[in-house]
């Protein structure tokens, strides 16, 4: 079975540049792991860079751009991995895989990590309510909720941050690839508008 | 009060009640919570007025964001105590999220930025 929420964009790899990372769930430790992610997503905005090549060395704005780019998918990066391997299923064999993919206006990363079946139902529930809020009250409403559980783990901010901050597009598909257990492989698509308006528009 | 590791820093200085942050903070859970500790100690003192310099804080994930949330909102809840945020337009994450802890406390946040 597979459901798709949000804008999912699921483009084959083929006619396009792209760059996929997979992690398999029992060859390292978390807590070791936990900073290869910050890593990971610092090469792969390093590596991006480079197909925004600077007009001139000198140009402010095309040197900002890049910076933009950078920093932009250098955080959303690290929130994808992180989300996938603390929510990922452990047991199961599926690996926890990251990719982006470069179109002419925009670019998509997707990480891809297997749940428990038990625990799709909060998860789609949570994204029903990202998709359908208003911004304003479901950051305080997160930031409150996060507070009275004593807990950062599931605010849902990092996905938040990426559709209000970054102006990004969120998109999920969810597939049972296993039963009994149930294990289901959900991939979370962020498209990232590198030349529009939108994602310099509303910048102090 | 100061927390000092080869990747960051978070540092309270009882002088000018600036709690100064510096490096890249991309923790777990579990990591927040000796800072989480000191930012309680720091709300529990009730100054009137307490600023929070992230200028050199190049990088925050989500989860740092939100245990900086709590913080402010906390102050909030005390209604004792003035928060300015100093910050930096050159920092993409602090571009991006930092007005929105504006959201938490309305009235007596002020964001100061270079």
């Amino acid at each position: 079975m597979v459901q798709i929420f949000g804008e999912f964009s699921d483009s084959p790899t083929n006619t396009h540049e792209y760059l996929t990372m997979g992690f398999s769930p029992n060859s390292i430790p978390l807590q070791q792991r936990w900073r290869n992610n910050g890593l990971s997503a610092d090469f792969l905005a390093d590596y991006l860079t480079n197909f925004f090549p600077y007009s001139d060395d000198n140009d402010p704005p095309s040197i900002e751009r890049r910076e933009e780019i950078k920093g932009a998918v250098s955080y959303i990066a690290n929130e994808l991995l992180e989300n996938a391997m603390k929510f990922n299923e452990n047991t199961s064999q599926y690996p926890v895989s990251l990719q982006f993919q470069l179109h002419d206006d925009h670019l998509i990363l997707r990480a891809t990590n297997s749940l428990p079946k038990k625990n799709v139902e909060g998860f789609q529930l949570f994204i029903q309510e990202l998709l359908n809020s208003n911004p304003d009250e479901l950051y305080v409403r997160q930031m409150v909720r996060a507070r009275e559980n004593d807990s950062n783990r599931s605010s849902g901010l990092g996905l938040l941050t990426m559709k209000d901050d970054y102006k990004a597009k969120l998109g999920w598909k969810f597939e049972t690839v296993q039963q009994n257990p149930g294990v289901v492989v959900v991939t979370t698509a962020v498209q990232l508008s590198v030349i529009s308006e939108q994602f310099f528009s509303d910048l102090l | 009060m100061e927390i000092t590791t080869k990747e960051y820093s978070v540092k309270y200085d009882a002088q000018t009640a600036t709690i100064h942050w510096q490096g890249a903070m991309r923790l777990s859970d579990k990591e927040y919570e000796p800072i989480k500790q000191l930012l309680n100690k720091v709300a529990a003192l009730e100054l009137p007025q307490i600023t929070l310099d992230l200028r050199k804080l190049q990088a925050l994930n989500s989860s740092g964001i939100t245990t900086l949330g709590k913080f402010i909102l906390s102050l909030n809840d005390k209604k004792t105590t003035q928060l300015l945020i100093q910050a930096s337009k050159k920092i993409a994450w602090q571009k991006r999220s930092v007005v929105n802890f504006k959201r938490l406390m309305r009235r007596h946040l002020q964001v100061e930025w270079e």
